[in-house]
């Protein structure tokens, strides 16, 4: 395990956050080492997907308290675009529908400007389409409109393709498994893997549940329940969890007993 | 970062305040007389019934009201209604006086210097008469007319056609600005083509209009026979420049048995003009109607395209787009009467509302007793851009009918912040995000246009955007 402890490539610190007048993120405490594989796992409403588009500058939450430092600059600020640029990566649980802007066009938009992208269109559609199809995402969808029709696992997949072509310095990936089948889940793991292997990534990978992280090497595991950070340990935690659900963190978290 | 803002400013009436010189002065008080509409048409020397149609119209203008339903047009002199008509030929305005919103628009599209001087009115005629020459030429070579109205009328092969058609669907009792019309209407187009004619091109007015000189009262008429085909395509994206600034123009379509039509326009005026064009198509049999259109510019603009399905079987089309920014009220949509059996329209609209624009979409659907198992479909869907623009949905039905199917929908909505979020999530800045959700939004318009006018259009939403966000 590579672990650097003096700069972590993100860090949270004291990090609190609120929709409207409703507090959901309670002073969160986090650093992910460069290279790094986190899990952030806890039960449904747990706000788990919430930590993870406040990362990502998602306007619809406000920053209470704390920074958010990535790669040794307060991001805390900055505008998801250049969070984007600067390296960071969310993938959405629920990816949106565009209606009238071709992914093809969408995805060229993504990469205009970007440091180390010099493809010229032509040698630029080859390279998407052959992600696509390293991902059994069908290469006639990049004609059509963003997400427009697309099932859930071509969405799914479509945020896979997005991972690799972006390559960003640290991936979260919210909830990327859920509502998915079988063989879409394993095109989901395999872009994962090829995510660490061709860019040595960092991951925070929001589940709640084991099943995807079946073929990934975890560094480490974090539980959130109600806001809160709870608990943290190895990989080992993850079959603990499977075996006895959230349970007892669940109850670490609320000393008064709660319907 | 500093943001570079084209946003329109309130309109200041001073820009558009020009001196005029004391000959031009005694004219104004005079008001709009017979004696100013006969020297009108004597200097185009027409023939006696033209004449007559307009000094008839002048009588319909002078006692017609002036509409008080839609937006307001107070900012109209009603009573100096003669500057509009003939604006001093001779006034010094040149480029450094036009509105700033004008010249950053020309920069920032691409229009070449010449073309400029000319769309902006104060310079030379556009060098397009090569272009619009060719054009005649192929279109000849094939039977069709197209022409000026005014040189058509002067052909005696041409002028008892137009003598029966010349505002028969838009009489001059249909409103005011359409007798005005009529007493002082000034060039336009003229097109004819033949039984069984198809065109592969589409014929354009730009050049025309540029070639011959743009009016505010031009008169565009088109007829095309039976089983012919033709895609004539009004206006340009570059924003067009009239110190008067009324433009009450009249378009009559005559589209015959089996025929096609397709007549698509995009609009983008200087935002100081009122644009109150009226225009209208009648179907026969099988005939085809396709309206595209959309709607930039202008600081009022009443527009509502008509289709008389008169034909059995019939058919129109209208797909719309109007895109209302900053001091802009623009009350726009379609009309269509069906008037036979098995009888078909469909009406699709986009209107999009920023920085305190108004955009109203305003539909009238008749079916008469004879429309027996037609068909209407209308949907409408408004896109508002920030909190204090407006979007107005009216759709009027008049079904007179039992066996018709008629069918509205309409959506007001603004941009899903969740859509804004991904596309800066991916790096995305915020305009471009917001610009690239309204192109989105405007798709299934542009993709109805020619590619590049398709091009110039989602320039000129790019453009409107710029500023739109701080």
């Amino acid at each position: 395990m590579e672990t650097n402890a003096t700069s972590p490539l993100l860090k949270l610190q004291g990090l609190s956050a609120s929709v409207g007048d409703k507090p959901i993120l309670h002073d969160i405490d986090l650093a992910i080492g460069a290279h790094e594989t986190h899990v952030m796992m806890g039960p449904n409403g747990a706000g788990k997907s919430t930590l993870g588009h406040v990362i990502m500058g998602d306007p619809e939450y406000s920053v209470t308290s704390g920074t958010v430092t990535f790669d040794g600059q307060d991001i805390t600020d900055l505008s998801p675009d250049k969070r984007s640029r600067a390296g960071l990566f969310l993938s959405f649980q629920a990816p949106v529908e565009i209606p009238g802007v071709p992914l093809s066009s969408f995805l060229r938009a993504t990469v205009e400007g970007r440091e180390g992208f010099n493809m010229k269109g032509k040698e630029f559609r080859k390279h998407v389409r052959e992600l696509a199809k390293s991902l059994d995402f069908d290469p006639a969808y990049l004609d059509r409109e963003l997400g427009v029709g697309f099932s859930g696992g071509e969405k799914k997949k479509l945020e896979m393709l997005q991972l690799l072509l972006l390559k960003p310095k640290l991936a979260i990936l919210d909830e990327t498994d859920s509502g998915l089948d079988v063989d879409a889940l394993g095109v989901v793991s395999r872009g994962i893997q090829e995510y660490r292997k061709t860019c040595d990534g960092t991951l925070i990978i929001i589940t709640h549940n084991t099943r995807i992280l079946e073929h990934v090497d975890v560094d480490r595991v974090h539980v959130m329940v109600k806001g809160h950070l709870v608990h943290e340990d190895d990989a080992a935690l993850i079959a603990d969890i499977d075996a006895h659900g959230f349970e007892r963190f669940e109850q670490a978290a609320t000393p008064k007993a709660d319907a | 970062m500093a943001k570079q803002r084209t946003e329109v400013a309130d309109i200041d009436r001073s820009l558009y305040d020009f001196s005029y010189g004391e000959e031009a002065a005694e004219k104004l008080d005079a008001g709009l007389t017979p004696e100013i509409v006969r020297e009108i048409s004597a200097k185009k020397d027409e023939p006696s019934w033209m004449l007559e149609h307009r000094l008839k119209s002048l009588e319909i203008y002078h006692e017609s009201r002036t509409p008080d339903w839609g937006p307001s047009i107070a900012g109209l002199d009603m009573d100096h209604i003669v500057t509009y008509v003939k604006p001093n030929t001779d006034q010094k305005s040149d480029w450094d006086s036009l509105p700033d919103d004008v010249k950053n628009t020309f920069d920032r599209l691409g229009i070449p210097e010449a073309e400029r001087s000319y769309l902006a009115g104060v310079g030379a005629q556009y060098d397009s008469e090569l272009v619009y020459h060719n054009m005649q030429d192929t279109a000849s070579r094939m039977g069709i007319v197209y022409s000026g109205i005014e040189e058509a009328l002067h052909d005696p092969k041409w002028e008892e056609l137009i003598h029966d058609k010349f505002m028969t669907l838009i009489p001059p009792t249909d409103h005011k600005f359409a007798a005005l019309h009529g007493a002082v209407w000034s060039g336009g187009s003229f097109v004819y083509v033949p039984k069984d004619t198809k065109l592969d091109f589409p014929l354009q007015s730009y050049f025309r209009l540029n070639a011959k000189g743009a009016g505010q009262f031009e008169h565009t008429l088109i007829i095309v026979e039976d089983g012919a085909d033709l895609h004539f395509i009004e206006g340009c994206s570059a924003p067009k420049y009239n110190v008067a600034n009324l433009h009450a123009g009249a378009v009559e379509l005559f589209v015959g048995k089996n025929a096609k039509l397709r007549y698509s326009t995009i609009e983008n005026w200087s935002k100081n003009m009122y644009n109150l064009n009226t225009k209208r198509a009648v179907c026969d049999e099988g005939g085809q109607i396709e309206w595209v259109s959309g709607s930039f510019g202008s600081h009022v603009g009443y527009l509502y395209p008509m289709s008389i399905l008169k034909g059995r079987k019939s058919r129109c089309t209208f797909t719309g787009i109007t895109f209302a920014g900053t001091g802009q009220n623009l009350d726009t949509g379609c009309k269509v009467v069906l008037a036979a059996p098995e009888t078909t329209a469909a009406i699709e609209t986009k209107s999009i509302s920023k920085g305190g624009g108004v955009s109203t979409f305003r539909s009238s659907v008749v079916a008469t007793p004879a429309a027996e198992n037609s068909v209407a479909s209308v949907s409408c869907q408004s896109l508002m851009l920030d909190d204090h623009s407006r979007s107005d949905t009216i759709p009027a039905m008049d079904i007179r009918c039992k066996h018709v199917d008629v069918g509205h929908e309409a959506t007001i909505g603004r941009i899903g912040d969740d859509k804004v979020f991904y596309l800066m999530s991916r790096g995305i800045p915020e305009e471009e995000a917001r610009t690239m959700i309204v192109n989105g939004f405007a798709d299934p318009v542009s993709k109805e246009l020619p590619l590049e006018y398709a091009v110039e259009m989602n320039n000129l939403i790019k453009l409107e955007m710029e500023g739109a966000i701080g």
